[in-house]
């Protein structure tokens, strides 16, 4: 159990990871995630609608929300439940679905304090979601378990707490305003798709690609028995593969070239986080 | 049978976050796998949210309506509850509209 703790200490050159984190306060990163738990439960009130509309119990769909804190993948998970799948093809749309947090805990891996060993990084990696991951990394200096801990507290509040209001309030909420809130998941993915296409032309073809592909299956008859949860599959695995050889990204150099998200995710922070 | 898909979800959700946390604490190296990492999301939440969208809400008119707000909101670099809220109201709004006329 202590072989993360050796590699870190190893593989971490910078001096900052040693010493004091740079951030391990509870309470500061508590204040960090109160805009994320507002956001999270506005969105996942939709979700719990989702979730009950498709079959499930308000205890089903706080369960879900609980145990895997993830938006899309949740949002996936529902449609292959709703189209009664394999339990294989469920794995496999996770998988697909939730891959780039493996790319965002890759880069947390990096930021985590010299004191945050194994079993501290298995807490940290439950509640690595985009938006947890765009303020972390955001901070400077690195990070502390406390700090953490305190970061994930307000959103996962919030998504649970939110899910069970559109879970339970479903029957209640009259048919007008469950058509409008239907539209909330996908105005938060086109928040966190297109201000990157406006900067970078790879992600725009990456985007395309996968629009039309989607579009294809959606409308070509043939086509669109295929179950949504493999539709996802397949648009993520072409687009992303075909951006990947065509726009292969610059080759590590510096910090920042080496993890293109962060520095986005991170510009896009400090914007946002100005006074 | 649905508690064993959530159980599915969640087992494999965490030990993505999980494992690269835990095991890889070097840096990737491959450039195309890392590149091919930074491009998912972009891919799957386009193919997710259209022509999904479309049929999100009760007519196609007024989800299209809430379609182009959100497109409009974030080219101005809304936040993500700003985007998604923007997209409901848009939505309720042009629905009473078309029941007016």
């Amino acid at each position: 159990m202590h072989i993360g703790t050796k590699t870190d200490r190893r593989g971490v050159p910078r001096g900052s990871l040693q010493g004091e984190p740079g951030h391990n306060r509870f309470w500061e990163g508590f204040r960090h995630g109160i805009p994320i738990g507002l956001g999270y439960f506005s969105v996942s009130i939709a979700f719990g609608i989702k979730a009950v509309s498709g079959g499930l119990t308000p205890f089903q769909a706080v369960l879900i929300s609980l145990t895997n804190l993830t938006s899309a993948g949740q949002f996936a998970g529902i449609t292959v439940i709703a189209a009664g799948a394999s339990l294989l093809e469920m794995a496999l749309t996770q998988l697909v679905v939730n891959l780039r947090y493996a790319l965002m805990s890759l880069s947390l891996s990096q930021k985590l304090h010299a004191s945050v060993g194994t079993l501290k990084r298995c807490v940290i990696a439950f509640g690595n979601t985009d938006e947890i991951f765009a303020v972390a990394s955001s901070q400077r200096g690195s990070l502390g378990l406390r700090y953490m801990l305190g970061l994930m507290t307000a959103p996962i509040f919030g998504w649970s707490l939110g899910t069970l209001t559109g879970a339970v309030a479903d029957t209640l909420l009259p048919d007008i305003v469950r058509s409008a809130l239907g539209i909330a998941l996908y105005g938060m993915f086109i928040a966190i798709v297109v201000p990157p296409m406006k900067k970078q032309g790879s992600v725009r073809a990456v985007v395309t690609i996968s629009l039309v592909i989607s579009t294809a299956f959606y409308y070509i008859p043939g086509l669109s028995s295929l179950s949504p949860g493999f539709v996802i599959i397949i648009c993520t695995l072409a687009a992303a593969g075909m951006g990947a050889y065509l726009f292969p990204l610059p080759d590590e150099e510096e910090e920042i070239r080496d993890n293109p998200e962060k520095e986005s995710l991170g510009a896009e922070r400090e914007k946002g986080e100005k006074p | 049978m649905i508690y064993a898909y959530i159980a599915v979800m969640a087992v494999t959700t965490y030990l993505i976050r999980m494992l690269p946390l835990t095991l890889f604490q070097k840096k990737i190296r491959n450039r195309y796998i890392r590149s091919f990492l930074y491009y998912v999301p972009y891919a799957c939440l386009a193919a997710m949210t259209f022509p999904a969208i479309l049929y999100s809400s009760a007519s196609m008119y007024s989800a299209a309506a809430g379609f182009l707000v959100a497109i409009v909101l974030s080219l101005r670099e809304k936040s993500l509850l700003t985007v998604a809220l923007s997209a409901c109201g848009t939505v309720f709004v042009v629905e009473r509209i078309l029941e007016l006329l």
